[in-house]
């Protein structure tokens, strides 16, 4: 076991991958000479030249494009788009042509890329640095949308990314590539399906996902010591497709639930995990549902507004109490 | 594969002029089934500009050398290879198709044929030509890829930002720039500043040319040409192909936006016409073979194309949740470990 940050697990599978397949690549602005704004592919660039470490201009769209009809050839790019904000930009041709390509040609062509990119709040980056993307991409069928919250989930499920077929998001977070986590020294390939009890416990149920997973685990450590409520903690590190089944089964066994997301509620995961509770597990409920998430605005620059847009543990813990009537 | 240097023969004269007649009627005939309401959608046809994918991709390997385009695709298609009665039975939408029904007419793909697809956001398939000629590159491959799209697909960002890359890293590909003048319902005067097409590329340093479009023998050799530069390793190239699309854009337009005057002036520059008549007075064919010509390629249309179009079985409803997502791929579930 190896206890790493972030970016140095998103390094290692990059490299065990481009080491595997001489057909994997990995192309962004600044991943090559400069290692990565975040350093995710610190190196790479010395040990597999220029042509598979792709120094790309600043043309979202268009490297995006180029990666997806590489990738029709059997090739195996890993995109890195430097913002989530900058996605934007990429997303006629990751949703018009990565995720349609499949279908409207009968099965014929399929676009295996993967795209990284971090997105979330930061320290004060101000509207256009700040997006959470994550309920845009999965809202679009024919794309897998994972979203790590440890450095074992970042490492593994790069690796299963890169060796599907499918066009595969992985949304990480800015603030995240220094946080440390046990990764194993061995070859490890997480799931890109499903999702994982983050705690067990016994009397509510807190659902989350990347850096909400964090303050999920606060809030319950707070509701146990102090209000001597168990919660279980779900870690939907997919986002797309949703775990039904793991949601069902401990919001059955704990039946009650609160969503918990970085993003503005509208639309959301929060939306579409209660939807899910509603249509599969109503009658086990002894409350209604309810969901923590940013404020419906854009994010501010100044800090102290910054931090009041977005969740906490805090507000969990208070979303959880008023559940439980305290 | 025509002659050397870029020169066609009378013999390849006499199958291009067949494959052109082939490309009207079949197109015309698309025309007919969409009024019935056989074919539903957009339906974009290539009338007019027969010339231009047929004189560049028999300057080229069709069937190995990657091809892709926009949504005006049928011709493309069937040059590259894919049959002509399995591409009307997709227009058709029947489970017979090239797409077994699920692509329909802007979405033709034919991968055994290296035909990559058609896409119906216009300049969407500038950046996927270059990254198709990356893969090629990082294979080790000697094929080239060539796109095929319309004048007003360059002003989208895609047309910028995929020429610079594809110069900056030399890639096999050759963009084809099929001018008919129109984006949709407006001129080209009126969209965009600069209309020689070939003029912007200049700015990317890649080479171009523009020639008549409505003269198989002058695409031929131009494509010769340009076909070999890619093929060389030189990176890419742009060839620029002054053509007139003889219907509106789409059948959902009403082409009164194009003056008559225009349109008797560009009838007049018919590729297929010009040709026939050229191989009449040069002796090597007369009327009534181009008659004979015609009358087969018109009953090969009904009793083959249309009838195999029409007979075919509709898709399976359980078609309708295919191909969304990969079917048992072991990596969504962690592969072996």
């Amino acid at each position: 076991m190896q206890n790493i940050m972030f970016w140095e697990a998103i390094r290692r599978a990059h490299d065990e991958e481009m080491t595997n397949d001489p057909l994997v690549f990995c192309m962004g602005e600044d991943i090559g000479v400069v290692g990565g704004t975040y350093k995710a592919t610190q190196g790479l660039y010395e040990k597999y030249g220029p042509e598979r470490v792709i120094d790309t201009p600043i043309s979202e769209n268009g490297y995006t494009g180029i990666g997806i009809g590489a990738s029709f050839l059997g090739v195996r790019p890993i995109i890195e788009i430097m913002s989530v904000n900058f996605a934007w930009l990429a997303m006629d041709q990751i949703f018009n042509t990565a995720a349609k390509v499949r279908y409207m040609s009968g099965g014929q062509l399929e676009a295996p890329i993967v795209v990284r990119s971090p997105g979330g709040t930061a320290h004060q980056l101000g509207a256009q640095h700040s997006a959470r993307m994550e309920k845009v991409f999965m809202g679009i069928a024919g794309l897998r949308v994972v979203t790590p919250s440890s450095p074992k989930q970042a490492y593994g499920m790069l690796k299963s990314a890169v060796r599907c077929n499918d066009p595969v998001f992985i949304n990480e977070h800015e603030l995240m590539y220094n946080m440390k986590g046990d990764v194993p020294d061995e070859e490890y390939f997480h799931p890109l399906q499903g999702s994982e009890v983050a705690r067990s416990g016994k009397d509510i149920t807190l659902l989350g996902y990347n850096i909400s997973v964090h303050w999920c685990m606060q809030a319950a450590e707070i509701l146990s010591t102090q209000y001597q409520i168990d919660a279980e903690i779900i870690d939907l590190y997919t986002l797309s497709p949703l775990d039904r089944q793991g949601i069902v089964a401990s919001v059955s066994k704990t039946h009650k639930a609160v969503i918990v997301e970085e993003a503005e509620p509208m639309v959301g995961v929060g939306a579409e995990v209660m939807a899910i509770i509603n249509e599969e597990c109503f009658f086990e409920l002894d409350a209604p549902p309810a969901r923590v998430s940013a404020v419906n605005t854009p994010i501010p620059y100044n800090h102290t507004l910054e931090l009041a847009a977005i969740p906490n543990a805090q507000d969990v813990v208070k979303c959880v109490l008023k559940l439980f009537g305290r | 594969m025509g002659g050397k240097q870029g020169q066609l023969s009378i013999d390849d004269k006499k199958r291009l002029l067949q494959e052109m007649l082939f490309a009207r009627r079949f197109e015309e005939r698309c025309y007919e089934a969409y009024v019935e309401r056989k074919i539903g959608g957009f339906l974009h046809l290539y009338s007019g500009e027969e010339a231009c994918a047929l004189g560049v991709l028999d300057a080229a390997n069709p069937g190995s050398d990657y091809v892709i385009t926009s949504y005006r695709d049928h011709v493309h298609g069937i040059k590259a290879g894919i049959d002509p009665k399995v591409l009307m039975a997709e227009l058709y939408g029947k489970v017979t198709g090239c797409c077994k029904g699920m692509g329909g007419s802007m979405h033709i793909f034919g991968t055994e044929s290296r035909f990559m697809g058609g896409y119906a956001l216009v300049g969407g398939p500038f950046p996927l030509a270059a990254g198709i000629a990356k893969g090629i590159k990082m294979k080790g491959g000697k094929e080239i890829c060539i796109c095929f799209l319309g004048d007003a697909a360059n002003n989208q960002g895609t047309f910028h930002e995929s020429l610079n890359m594809a110069k900056l890293w030399d890639l096999p590909v050759l963009y084809v720039c099929e001018n008919n003048l129109y984006g949709i319902g407006t001129r080209i005067d009126r969209s965009t500043a600069v209309v020689d097409q070939y003029k912007r590329v200049a700015a990317y340093n890649i080479p171009s040319t523009q020639v008549d479009g409505q003269n198989i023998e002058t695409v031929y050799a131009a494509a010769t040409k340009a076909v070999e530069h890619v093929r060389s390793g030189k990176g890419p190239y742009f060839l620029e192909l002054m053509t007139y699309r003889y219907r509106g854009h789409s059948m959902s337009d009403s082409n009164a936006y194009r003056p008559k005057s225009e349109e008797r002036i560009w009838g007049k520059r018919d590729p297929i016409i010009n040709l026939r008549d050229q191989l009449i007075d040069a002796g090597e064919m007369t009327l009534g073979d181009y008659k004979n010509i015609d009358e087969k390629i018109l009953d090969n249309i009904e009793t083959e194309i249309v009838k195999f179009a029409e007979d075919s079985p509709e898709p399976p409803l359980e078609m309708l949740e295919k191909y969304v997502l990969a079917e048992n791929d072991p990596w969504v579930k962690g592969g072996a470990s």
